[in-house]
Order: structure tokens, then sequence, then C-alpha cells
């Protein structure tokens, strides 16, 4: 499902070049739950935003569903619409909208009528536990209801890949725990390939395998 | 498209102050434009008594020229109206009548000061005033010399008071007695034909000589076509006439007229250099878009400097929707409408404040008499005006916004 060959990522400014990972190989394949630790700056997020289609490598290929992705910007576009799903530590909702229109987002960029998004938002809310808070804001949710809002909108569009930034990064254990559970269930009932950066060893060892990475350099 | 005007309204409650600010200034520029825009409007668009001036022509000034520079330029004469303009093949009608002009109305002795215009009967079949009282001017009014007036209800207020008729009622100009025999409703002084407040047929006050005097005079001649088709040939037609014409003043050789609308009339007085240079007309419409544009110019400004200072506060939102699959063309669009929202707030505002100023002039200025108004019309410009302004100001903050590169945007943003 994903495919990482010889991947390198350079950083550079004009005074200083930062190699953020080197030759990075990695098969992740369908249906899988991994999570990738290590110390901070070693290039997890990095890696994640590689997979994820939000950032470029310097060097080596990169597959996403058997697809080399070195396309343009636009068709990158579409392939993290149709086939990716983000969650992130600090859940990166919008404020000024909506539980249901924020989990409405990636539907936006689909061709869809309103009644369809509308019937999937809150049909992924319901997935969640949400469903009764629909017409809420999100400040007006707790730390795990907002991670919860966001995992709503990651598989809103049933994107066949999950990747979560230390989507328990922010959160108590028991909030935690809860996060982790539909993760879990996810990728059970869904057979949603996932990869999840973390920190946490518990849930770490909770997954099917666990990438070390150290100084930019996959070390397990 | 609701999930975008939903946020569209949260972002502008909440920065009240960015807001207010950009309504003030959207809705006070829309507001000026707005006002002239009307004036524009109850000038050049066909309105009552003019309102078949869609498919009238104006034969206003003429160009006597001669070599050396010399020249006389003016309004026509009688007799050049009627020997060239008059007798148009395909023209449905054509009227002559003169400028308005300043005269005193006595009444039982006391003196009011008042805008006379002496006209032919065609004149009355061409505009279409409102009858309050009686008839209107005719040919034969006019060819018999008949001592007779129509007046406007405002005329008949400051000469008769209240609610007394004033058909039939005598009245005296130039030392003449006239009888009213028509009263219509007061007309805007921005109706070149139509405005004045007493109209007499044109022979009872022309000057002696008025038939044949080419070079001098003061009247205007309207065309009524059948159709706006025929303006091109009723134009060829006249040209070829007035190429013809060898003047019989010696210091002058050549002529120059030419058949206008109104706006082609404005245009030719406003621009400089030759007046019968075609080019005067796209002078004037560039002249006036530009004005425009320039007067815009500034919210404009403003606008793109508050919407470039919210990409950092919504860097993360930006991220997010590129995370999930925004192509930029759909950011941009966003971010576009947000400000298309703005600013037809801004428009709205600034409609019903041009609606309270248009009032407030038509109360206190008295040549206006209250001729300006709002329509549909004015509304679908003022619409056009925002959606212009939005979109101009709009795109440059929002193609900032669609480059941030998802990764900085989810960090904190990174212009």
């Amino acid at each position: 499902m994903i495919k990482l060959e010889n991947i390198d990522k350079v950083y550079r400014t004009a005074r200083v070049e930062t190699l953020a990972l080197h030759n990075i190989n990695l098969d992740v394949p369908s249906g899988e739950f991994v999570s990738v630790m290590g110390p901070s700056g070693c290039g997890k997020s990095t890696l994640l935003n590689l997979i994820g289609l939000l950032d470029r490598p310097t060097a080596g290929t990169l597959a996403i569903d058997g697809q080399n992705v070195e396309t343009s910007e636009r068709k990158l576009a579409r392939v993290r619409n149709e086939k990716l799903g983000f969650v992130f530590q600090t859940f990166h909702l919008v404020p000024d909208l909506k539980v249901i229109d924020n989990v409405e987002i990636p539907l936006l960029y689909r061709k869809m009528s309103g009644a369809q998004r509308r019937k999937l938002a809150a049909a992924a809310l319901d997935r969640v536990g949400l469903s009764s808070r629909m017409q809420h804001f999100p400040t007006q949710l707790s730390g795990g209801q907002q991670q919860r809002v966001a995992i709503a909108r990651a598989i809103v569009g049933k994107p066949r890949i999950l990747l979560a930034d230390e989507p328990t990064g922010n959160l108590d254990s028991a909030m935690g725990d809860e996060i982790m559970d539909i993760l879990h269930e996810l990728n059970r009932e869904e057979k949603t390939t996932i990869v999840m950066v973390t920190h946490d060893d518990r849930f770490a060892r909770r997954t099917d395998r666990i990438v070390r990475l150290f100084d930019g350099r996959r070390v397990a | 498209m609701r999930n975008y005007l939903t946020l569209a309204l949260k972002v502008l409650t909440r920065r009240k102050f960015f807001t207010f600010i950009s309504l003030f200034g959207v809705s006070v520029t829309l507001l000026v434009l707005m006002v002239f825009t009307a004036i524009a409007d109850n000038v050049f668009s066909p309105r009552a008594p003019e309102s078949r001036f869609d498919r009238v022509l104006c034969a206003y000034a003429v160009g006597w020229y001669g070599d050396g520079g010399t020249s006389h330029s003016g309004w026509p004469s009688y007799a050049f109206l009627d020997k060239y303009v008059r007798t148009l093949p395909g023209a449905e009608k054509v009227a002559v009548f003169t400028t308005p002009e300043g005269t005193a109305i006595y009444k039982d002795g006391r003196r009011t000061d008042a805008i006379l215009r002496t006209t032919d009967g065609e004149y009355w079949r061409i505009l279409d005033f409102r009858f309050l009282e009686g008839r209107a001017l005719t040919n034969a009014d006019d060819t018999q010399g008949a001592y007779v007036a129509v007046i406007t209800d405002k005329l008949r207020e400051q000469l008769f008071g209240g609610k007394v008729k004033a058909e039939g009622q005598t009245i005296s100009i130039d030392g003449r007695p006239f009888r009213v025999v028509g009263v219509v409703k007061r007309v805007p002084a921005m109706r070149l034909a139509g405005y004045a407040d007493v109209w007499v047929p044109l022979r009872t006050l022309a000057p002696s000589g008025f038939e044949t005097e080419m070079l001098n005079g003061h009247y205007q001649g309207i065309v009524l076509a059948k159709s706006r088709a025929d303006f091109p040939r009723l134009r060829r037609e006249f040209a070829t006439r007035i190429a013809a014409i060898k003047p019989i003043d010696p210091r002058f050789t050549t002529v120059k007229s030419s058949l206008d609308t109104t706006f082609q009339f404005f245009a030719r007085m406003f621009a400089p250099g030759n007046q019968y240079d075609p080019n005067r007309v796209l002078f004037t419409a560039s002249f006036f878009s530009i004005l425009a544009l320039l007067f815009m110019a500034l919210p404009a400004l403003n606008l793109v400097i508050i919407g470039l200072s919210r990409i950092l506060e919504r860097s993360s939102e930006i991220g997010v929707r590129k995370a999930f699959g925004a192509p930029r063309g759909a950011l941009i669009r966003q971010f576009v409408l947000e400000n298309l929202v703005l600013t037809f707030l801004g428009a709205l505002i600034g409609f019903v404040l041009s609606g309270i100023v248009l009032a407030i002039l038509n109360g206190t200025v008295p040549i206006v008499n209250g001729g300006l108004d709002l329509n549909v019309r004015i509304f679908f410009y003022a619409m056009l005006i925002a959606a212009f302004f939005g979109v101009v100001s709009g795109l440059y903050p929002a193609w900032r916004m669609s480059r941030l590169h998802p990764v900085a945007a989810l960090r904190g943003g990174v212009l």
C-alpha cells in the first residue's frame, strides 16, 4: 500500500543543509497498522509528511497504492483527497465551523451534493460516537472529543490510508486510550492502513509493527 | 457553498474592527459611485419625459470652420435644423425647440422667474410629459403663433398657489399674454431636451429672420428613429448633407455637425480637442472609468492588506484544506468568495446610504426637481461594481494563501 525506496529528504536554506531523512526504505502492506517511533527531531513527522504527499522527497521513490507519486501538485491534491486521511496532534479543527461542517471539509473537494456530504459526515461522526455533537463548535468540546471529530474528518472520505501524527500527544491517558481504540477499530473493521507517529511506547506496542528512526535513519 | 458562506460571515464577525473599517471603506466608496451613477443614469438613460430617447438622435451642435483657424461653434440655428435635420428621410418624427433660458413671468403684477422653452408641435409627440391638466402644444399652435403655454406643476404652485386650476388662466411672458392650456409634472434639470418650467409655441417668441439665419442660433433638434437600427443610416444621410453645404458666409469653408445620443453629445462637450473627433466618446467613457477605478483603489488596497494580514490567522485552516486535497483553485475561489461577501455587504450598505443622500439632494437642490432616484438598473450597476471590487481586491491575498506550503501552514504559516 505504501512503498518508500531510498528516500532522502534534505532541507536547504541559504547557509545550512539539514539531512532530515536518509536512505529510508519502508513497505507497508494494505491493512497494516504501523507506528513510527524515535526521539524528537529524528524525522518522524518529515516521514509522515512525505507519505502524506504534503512534502516531496529530495531523492528516492514513493509509491501509494502501487502508483509512483512524482506528479503535479494538482494530482497530488487529488491523491490526498481520495486515498489519504490525516489526524494531527493539535487537531487542526476550524474553530468557526460547526463540528459537522469541519467533518465535511474533505468532501468539499469532490463532486458531490450537499445532502450527500451531510449524510456521509453524519455517518462518520456516528462512527466516532459524536452524533449528538454535530451542531457544536470545536471549542465546546473536550480535547478527546475534538480528536474524535478530527478522526471523523479523516475517515469521512473513506481513505485507504490514515496518517496520524501523535494523535494522543495532547490528550490524557484515558482519552488517549479512547482514540487508540477507535484507530484499532478502523484498522480491524475497515481494513484501513494506518501509519502513526507516537512517543508513547504503550500505544506503539499495540500496533502491528514499530518502525524506529534515529537521526534521520531507520534503525528498526 | 453554504460551508464557505458560513465561514465568510464568521470571519467577518471575528475581527469586528477590521470588518468595520473594510465595510466603511467599501460602502463609502460605493456610496459616492452610486450617487454619480444615479446622476449619470438620470441624465443618459431614457426617462420621462425622454422615455423614447433610446431611439432619439440629437442635433445640438454645429461648427463652422474657415481657413486660418476661424471658427464658430455652438447651438444650431432654426434654419439649419429646419433645412438639414427636419427633412431627413426615414425619421419617424423630428422636433425643433429652443435651449432653456430664464424669463420673467408676470401674474397680477407679481414677477416669477422661470425657465422657458419655445417648441414646435412635434416636440410634444416625441417627449412624453405627464399631464396633470389640459393638453400639449400642437403644430397648429405653432404655425398660427397662438399665445398658449404649458407650465409645470411647480410653476403652477408659484404662480397660482395651492390647489387652483391653472388651465384657462392668463400669464404674461415677454410682455405678451399667454393662456395656460396644460400643466405637466415638473422635470429634472438633467433632461437636456425636456427641462423647463414653461413652454410656448416656437413662433410666438422667435426673433425676426430666424427662418433664414443659418449661422447663429440657440435651437436644439431631435430625431426620433423608427428603431436604433436606423441610427447609422440617419447619420450617414446627415453627414452627406453636411458635407455638401457651401457656407454663405465667406469666412467659413466647412461645416461640421453630427447626430448624437445624449451621452455622445455630453462626451463631445467634455473631451478636449476637436469637438467632432469620433474618439471623444471613447475618451470620455475611458476617463470616467479610470476615475472610478482610481477612486476604488484606496479601499481596494485596504482590503488587500487586511486580506494579507488574515493569512497567518488562517494558516492552520489552509494547511488542513490542502492536506485534505483542496486544489489551489478551490482555495482561491473560497477566499475571493469571502471577500465578495464583504464587498456585497458594503455595497448593500452603500446602496441604502446613497438612497438617503439622493433623497437629501432631491429635497435641497432645486434644479434636481426630485428627479434622482435608485432603480433596478442602478442596483445592478452597484452589484457589478461590488463584484469587480471584490474580485480584484480578493485575488492577490487569495493567491498568496493558496501558495502556502501545507506543512508550513500547519505549523503556523510562513509566507
